[in-house]
């Protein structure tokens, strides 16, 4: 229970930093694509005894190059989708296959706080770290090129290498999330907080710590009341982040009149 | 090729039946969710599809109606969040995805936690055709035409309002009721994939078989037929395939139809990528 409390902190500070610039991107799509494919990883790594997070993040660095190189050939969002069901059908596979139980295959898609070990701390911290500090060290180009990317291939940034650089960071983040959130729900921190904070705000630096913040409460409260209720974490991230987005919302709304 | 018993096992039939009206439907629908650049919003509601699916097994009614039920639901929400000007489409889908995930999640759970059914997350999420029960097919068989015909009637409308959304409220079509008719319409559609090759991978008939016919057609027409065909084909070839593989090893462990049409679709898309001939090169 500790340990997910101290991942799941982890987790929501590097999901609301790697949101805010999936929302600024519109990158919804690939953002949620990885996730939800590398869930396969998961399932052939347990098929061949080795450690789901190990497959998790093979399979979503594969699918963040995959969406990468085949959105250079066709529209980016079917490349996505492609490549998201490609994932899948093999995720679907490797079940068939797998004589894992129901539970652990839940656990995979809709996270598990008590499953949640200590061996699993030290790459998750170093994972968010990592990503963390490639995000912020790009943090000006990254910015530049979602807002104005006619304006940043002008200034000489190579937009095509950022956007693989990006999708990877949400690979590595997807990587760190799933033990706790699960696959599935992975995307749901990482898309209603930012939204949130871009609601509050127009200026990107509080929109930025904001979404961390939204994040980190969303996901305190799911641990607490998934604890409480002993029903499954993921469905309090997805219902805490829908209510933080509504919220803010209303907020807008509110302060404008 | 074809195991012992496939020509005469009843589950085959509905399967192949189910298949077809799926194929069909998914292709027609699929044209047009590329067209009007809804991929997302397309897989998004076959999650949204899932909580239907899942709250079915939950209160033990049949899934399709679930499924229908779950993403009809979805699409009014997605459409009504994106009224909002503010807020930029792909937001509001990744708002209503994530809640609906998280409310599968539940339903999945309370159903395992209370039920004495087992495989439900799988069934759900995966499909099994071959165990869909034959009571399904007339009900699918309606909802595919009353889809099929509805979009006839729209086609013409549609197809200006997806291309030249400006064109079409110049002339007085009110684009934005029509955008919902439509996201209802590929709700319905996406519901019926769901049950056939679950709802995970309900996407991959929806876009993979109109992604292929797209790079090869040139006409909207052209590309509905050959969407369908492809999909079609990976059905089919899909169920003989799965149902081939129970015999290919010992333990007698198959493996899923869905992963064998989702294969298939993906040797379509790359095969479309082969060129013809010097000349047609696009």
């Amino acid at each position: 229970m500790i340990h997910a409390w101290e991942v799941g902190t982890i987790v929501a500070i590097v999901a609301g930093l790697v949101g805010f610039f999936v929302v600024l991107r519109s990158s919804a799509f690939p953002a949620h694509a990885i996730p939800n494919g590398a869930f396969a990883g998961a399932a052939g790594a347990s098929l061949i005894g080795a450690s789901p997070l190990v497959g998790l993040g093979l399979f979503a660095a594969l699918g963040a190059l995959s969406i990468a190189w085949l959105g250079r050939r066709t529209r980016s969002d079917i490349a996505t989708a492609l490549v998201l069901i490609g994932m899948l059908a093999l995720g679907a596979a490797f079940l068939s296959q797998s004589t894992a139980y129901e539970p652990q295959v839940f656990a995979l898609l809709f996270g598990e706080i008590l499953g949640v070990s200590s061996t699993q701390l030290i790459p998750i911290a170093l994972l968010g770290t990592a990503a963390s500090i490639t995000l912020l060290a790009l943090y000006r180009p990254l910015l530049l090129g979602s807002v104005a990317p006619e304006l940043a291939r002008a200034k000489g940034v190579a937009i095509r290498r950022l956007d693989l650089v990006f999708l990877l960071i949400v690979a590595a983040v997807t990587t760190m999330t799933v033990p706790v959130v699960g696959t599935l729900l992975m995307f749901a921190l990482m898309i209603a907080p930012p939204a949130a904070a871009r609601s509050l705000t127009n200026r990107p630096a509080i929109a930025l710590t904001l979404s961390s913040l939204i994040a980190l409460v969303v996901m305190w409260g799911a641990i607490a009341s998934a604890y409480q209720m002993n029903w499954p974490v993921g469905f309090f991230v997805g219902a805490y982040g829908a209510l933080s987005y509504g919220l803010a919302r209303l907020w807008r709304r509110a302060t404008r009149n | 090729m074809f195991a012992p018993g496939f020509f005469s096992s009843g589950s085959v039939h509905t399967a192949l039946l189910l298949g077809t009206i799926v194929a069909i439907v998914s292709g027609l629908m699929g044209v047009f969710v590329l067209l009007r650049n809804q991929s997302f919003g397309g897989h998004a509601l076959t999650d949204v599809a899932t909580t239907g699916g899942a709250g079915a097994a939950y209160l033990s009614v049949a899934p399709l109606v679930g499924f229908v039920t779950g993403a009809v639901i979805g699409a009014g929400a997605i459409e009504s969040l994106s009224r909002d000007r503010s807020q930029r489409r792909d937001v509001a889908t990744g708002i209503v995805l994530g809640a609906a995930t998280g409310l599968s999640g539940l339903f999945l759970y309370l159903t395992a936690t209370t039920s004495s059914a087992t495989g439900v997350t799988q069934q759900v999420l995966f499909g099994s055709l071959f165990s869909v029960s034959s009571s399904t097919v007339p009900v699918a068989a309606v909802t595919a035409l009353i889809v099929t015909v509805t979009m006839a009637l729209v086609a013409r409308p549609l197809l200006l309002s997806s291309l030249s959304p400006d064109l079409a409220r110049a002339r007085g079509l009110r684009t934005s009721w029509l955008g919902l008719l439509f996201l209802l319409l590929v709700a319905v559609a996406v519901g019926l994939c769901a049950i056939s090759i679950g709802s995970l991978l309900a996407t991959a008939l929806l876009i993979g078989p109109a992604a292929t016919a797209m790079r090869r057609s040139r006409t909207i027409t052209g590309a509905i037929v050959m969407a369908m065909s492809v999909g079609l084909a990976a059905t089919w070839v899909g169920i003989v395939l799965a149902y081939d593989s129970f015999t290919w090893r010992a333990t007698g462990q198959g493996l899923p139809v869905s992963f064998f049409v989702v294969a298939i679709i993906l040797a379509f898309y790359a095969l479309s990528h082969v060129p013809l001939s010097r000349s047609r090169r696009v």
